[in-house]
């Protein structure tokens, strides 16, 4: 039984990296290695992106920008064609924004996901406003008979100085339509201090939308004759249908077609289970949760839980590593030496389910050969690359149409319910939503992988941090971590150690696993910090001046990247002194050490490096004698590079949501697996933050650099749990090991 | 079963089985799809509406219990957008990807038709059955106490137009 799963879930990895799904793993993979793989149908072939692509100008001056990536509530729908509009010198209050389609050989890649749009897209996005911006002045040249190196531009207008002669935009841009499109490399870029735009806070394109009810989202579309779709998967991950009372469910109410879904060779994409389309979706939803009635062939999985991984973590943990993923020096000679101060301890997180607002759900019209999707998709080619797998057609004959999304943190990065629409409306014939239950949609995640590390430090007698050596017990086989449950050897303190091993032990799961918001970081962050927390505190050191003192050290040199790594895809290391800056930054504006803080009432620090980021913060949290826990105020302080935020007010916005999302993964976000099902299946069992239990200010702040600008879709999340688990031990005396605490006797005040 | 009730000041009559609940008939028979869905069990506020006046969530109301009352949902909270609360709302700015929102300011204007001038304790109580997954609390505390403003500034102008849903 054990050989066939192993063999299975190989399988499974395989086909998810072949059909689209490789998101997953890129999603955790440095950005140039990311970029470096261009044969995979997300990212390649590399398309020369044009201004006319993006940019409409119509002759009374209105300019129509193009936002080509997935909006999940980063705020990517402005920031990108901020960068555009800035270059292009246009006048803001004139942009219309428009959601694109998916056409990756106009727009090239449309992605949500590893904080990735900033990076990705701050240069070519600038050139292409820039270039439109010539095409305009060399129009204008022309009319007028004057070089064009002697017109400059003010919001939407071209002026030609010497003969005071000034045309707009609008006027221009029939003609400007006709010049040859420049070489990017021949332009001049703004100066950042002549920003209008970047760095200046521009409101969110869709708010009229939002605040009075428009539909926008994929839950919202509709089609003339359109028929709603439930999906029912069998709860066992990777279980399949033997049969079903589908007779009894064609009588019910409404209910137009029922019937069986054979899981598809990729299970990831489409699984096994009983399709119900019904006139009306609450039909559909009626005859599952009343009538409906499968016997499932539950699979290998349904042996395994989380009892039974926590008990082989534990047996693992106690045996020699699999795997060393970085060794310096020898952390065991230390630890065995005289003069050092020895630190054990073990800590644990579970699975999480990314519970975006909206529910899974799709569209799909699938009429001649012919299929169209409206998905709220952060990876819609993966999509269209499974749905065309699935379906037995090209991936030519889909069109995909890029809905507004109600919260992705990861989730949407796998198109599972993308391609049952497409399945179900290819065989009923007729326009579908499909939309899913919260209770499927908690029982069919791509889970936050559930880990065990195994610690051991020493700190001399000055102070210092000398050893360090975790054995991280996580999921996979065959040597390979399991989707989005790897660590990499170079994670801090990594190099900053002189005696480090970071080693692993894995074991096999049939639990679908994948990238949550800030992946790998949001769990590693809160055990390298609170272990770091641990040593400072055995040393008898303030946590602050510990970790500043930590990261004065001269590093080792970083890892050689994979032999055959072009340099300039090298994995970026990290910066010990612009983690220093932001750190001391927090400690400021959050009082560090200077603030008197009344009874069982402290601050917490932790910092952490992701997705190019780095983020330093600070929590003030106050613990009753009952354990009622309030987060006072929260600090965050960020490096993202050198305009500080692009888009100031959705930063703000983005990094006080990374609070609130880090204080409910501290206190009550947990799935449990039992016999190879989630436990959990509805908000009152997993609780996502409430507005009572909210600080009452959040301080964020970015500190500027001489870095080119990077994404905070994500790094701005992780350090806030080690803050607060830090500040609860200081306020009580209480290490917090494992996630989360609600069930270790902590609720909110 | 046919039952008649007036959604947005407009007289409906829906023929769906007893058992219905509201938020589906609003969504999926009625057409009018500000109204989300999250849950389905009164503990995400997504789908609030207000019935008679009250914040009432959609998805646990049955269709029985919702005839011959008066229904508002976010679409017939103001005819363009005006409200109070989405002016403030469109002000500060609130949302990330915004889904939540409607039952948002469904819940904080039904707080506000009853209690102008909300403290923050207030707000806390009429707005915690309304998650935000996205994190955007401190915005909505803000967005409640500029609303109150903009309504009370209104009602100064024009005390006849004050009286929205
Ligand atoms: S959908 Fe009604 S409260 Fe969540
Ligand atoms: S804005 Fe996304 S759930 Fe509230």
């Amino acid at each position: 039984m054990e050989k066939t799963m192993v063999s299975r879930r190989s399988f499974l990895r395989a086909s998810v990296i072949a059909g689209g799904g490789m998101m997953l793993a890129y999603y955790i993979e440095p950005l140039e290695k990311a970029l470096a793989a261009p044969a995979l149908p997300q990212f390649g072939p590399p398309v020369t992106l044009l201004p006319a692509s993006f940019i409409t100008i119509a002759p009374d001056g209105a300019i129509t920008i193009m936002a080509k990536n997935p909006e999940i509530g980063q705020g990517v729908k402005v920031m990108l064609p901020m960068l555009i509009a800035e270059e292009l010198d246009a006048d803001w209050n004139a942009v219309e924004i428009e959601q694109a389609d998916l056409i990756p050989e106009k727009y090239g890649s449309q992605i949500a996901g590893g904080s990735t749009a900033t990076p990705t897209n701050w240069v070519p996005m600038r050139q292409l406003g820039a270039q439109c911006r010539a095409m305009l002045i060399a129009a204008a040249a022309e009319n007028w008979g004057v070089p064009a190196s002697e017109c400059t531009t003010s919001p939407s207008h071209v002026h030609h100085e010497g003969s005071k002669r000034t045309a707009s935009y609008g006027e221009l841009s029939a003609k400007a339509a006709s010049m040859p499109v420049p070489d990017p490399k021949t332009l001049k870029m703004k100066d950042p201090k002549d920003y209008r735009i970047i760095g200046h806070t521009q409101a969110n394109p869709d708010i009229k939308k939002i605040v009075s009810g428009k539909p926008l989202f994929g839950i919202d579309h509709t089609m003339p004759g359109m028929l709603y779709a439930n999906f029912e998967k069998c709860p066992v991950f990777g279980g399949k249908v033997s049969s079903a009372n589908l007779d009894e469910i064609k009588t019910q109410p409404g209910i137009r077609y029922a019937f069986v879904v054979e899981p598809g060779p990729d299970p990831s994409a489409l699984a096994g289970g009983v399709a119900i389309v019904a006139d009306y979706w609450y039909q559909a939803r009626h005859a599952r949760d009343n009538v409906l009635k499968v016997v499932w062939d539950e699979g290998p999985t349904a042996k395994q839980g989380t009892d039974t991984y926590n008990a082989t973590a534990e047996d693992l943990a106690k045996k020699d590593p699999g795997q060393t993923l970085r060794k310096d020096g020898d952390a065991e000679a230390v630890f065995a030496g005289l003069g050092v101060k020895v630190v054990e301890a073990s800590y644990s997180y579970p699975f999480l389910s990314h519970v975006p607002l909206e529910p899974m759900n799709c569209s799909a019209s699938f009429k001649d050969g012919k299929l169209e999707l409206w998905a709220p998709s952060q990876i819609p080619s993966g999509g269209v690359a499974q749905a065309a797998a699935a379906l037995g057609i090209s991936q030519k004959d889909i069109t995909l149409h890029l809905t507004r999304i109600g919260g992705g943190f990861g989730r949407r990065l796998t198109n599972d319910y993308v391609v049952e629409a497409a399945y179900i409306a290819k065989q009923v014939g007729v326009p579908i939503k499909l939309l899913w239950t919260r209770e499927q949609d908690m029982g069919h995640d791509f889970y936050r992988p559930a880990g065990y590390h195994n610690l051991k430090g020493a700190v001399d007698a000055s102070g210092k941090i000398v050893a360090w050596r975790n054995h991280f017990v996580t999921f996979g086989e065959n040597g390979r971590f399991a989707q989005s449950a790897g660590l990499s050897g170079e994670e801090f303190p990594s190099r900053f150690v002189p005696n480090f091993s970071q080693l692993a032990s894995m074991m096999p799961s049939g639990v679908p696993m994948g990238a949550m918001r800030a992946p790998g970081s949001n769990a590693i962050a809160f055990v390298m910090q609170s272990f770091i927390d641990e040593l400072a505190h055995a040393a008898g050191r303030d946590p602050l001046q510990f970790r500043l003192d930590l990261l004065a050290q001269t590093p080792l040199p970083p890892a050689a990247p994979p032999p055959g790594t072009p340099v300039a895809f090298a994995p970026v290391a990290f910066d010990g002194p612009r983690m220093a800056k932001v750190l001391t930054t927090v400690g400021e504006r959050s009082g560090w050490g200077k603030t008197k803080l009344p009874a069982n009432t402290a601050m917490g620090v932790a910092f952490h490096f992701s997705h190019r980021g780095y983020f330093a913060e600070v929590a003030e949290v106050h613990v009753s004698k009952d354990n009622a826990i309030r987060v006072n105020k929260a600090w965050v302080v960020g490096d993202i590079g050198s305009v500080g935020a692009i888009n100031p007010g959705a930063a703000q916005n983005i990094s006080q949501g990374a609070v609130i999302e880090g204080m409910s993964h501290t206190m009550g976000y947990e799935i449990t697996i039992d016999k190879g099902r989630a436990v959990q299946s509805n908000f009152h069992q997993y609780p996502p933050l409430r507005l009572t239990e909210a600080p009452k200010e959040i301080d964020i702040f970015f500190v500027k650099s001489d870095n080119p600008p990077t994404g905070l879709g994500e790094p701005a999340l992780p350090p806030m749990i080690p803050a607060i688990t830090n500040a609860i031990f200081t306020a009580s005396g209480k290490r917090i090991r494992s996630l989360p605490i609600e069930p270790q006797g902590y609720s909110w005040a | 079963m046919a039952y008649k009730l007036t959604v947005n000041g407009e007289p409906h009559t829906v023929d769906v089985p007893e058992g219905t609940p509201l938020l589906w008939v609003i969504r999926d028979v009625i057409g009018l799809h500000g109204t989300k869905y999250g849950c389905g069990m009164a503990l995400c506020g997504c789908c609030t509406v207000h019935i008679n006046g009250e914040a009432t969530r959609s998805c646990t109301t049955a269709i029985q219990n919702a005839a011959g009352k008066h229904v508002t949902t976010l679409e017939g909270l103001s005819a363009d957008g005006t409200h109070p609360v989405q002016l403030a709302w469109e002000e500060i700015d609130v949302p990330q990807c915004g889904y939540c929102q409607a039952g948002q300011i469904m819940s904080a204007s039904a707080l506000l038709a009853k209690n102008p001038h909300p403290t923050d304790a207030d707000i806390d109580a009429a707005m915690d059955g309304n998650i935000c997954r996205c994190g955007t609390y401190l915005r909505i505390r803000k967005a409640i106490h500029r609303a109150s403003e903009i309504a009370a500034k209104q009602s100064a102008k024009a005390p006849a137009a004050a009286a929205h849903s």
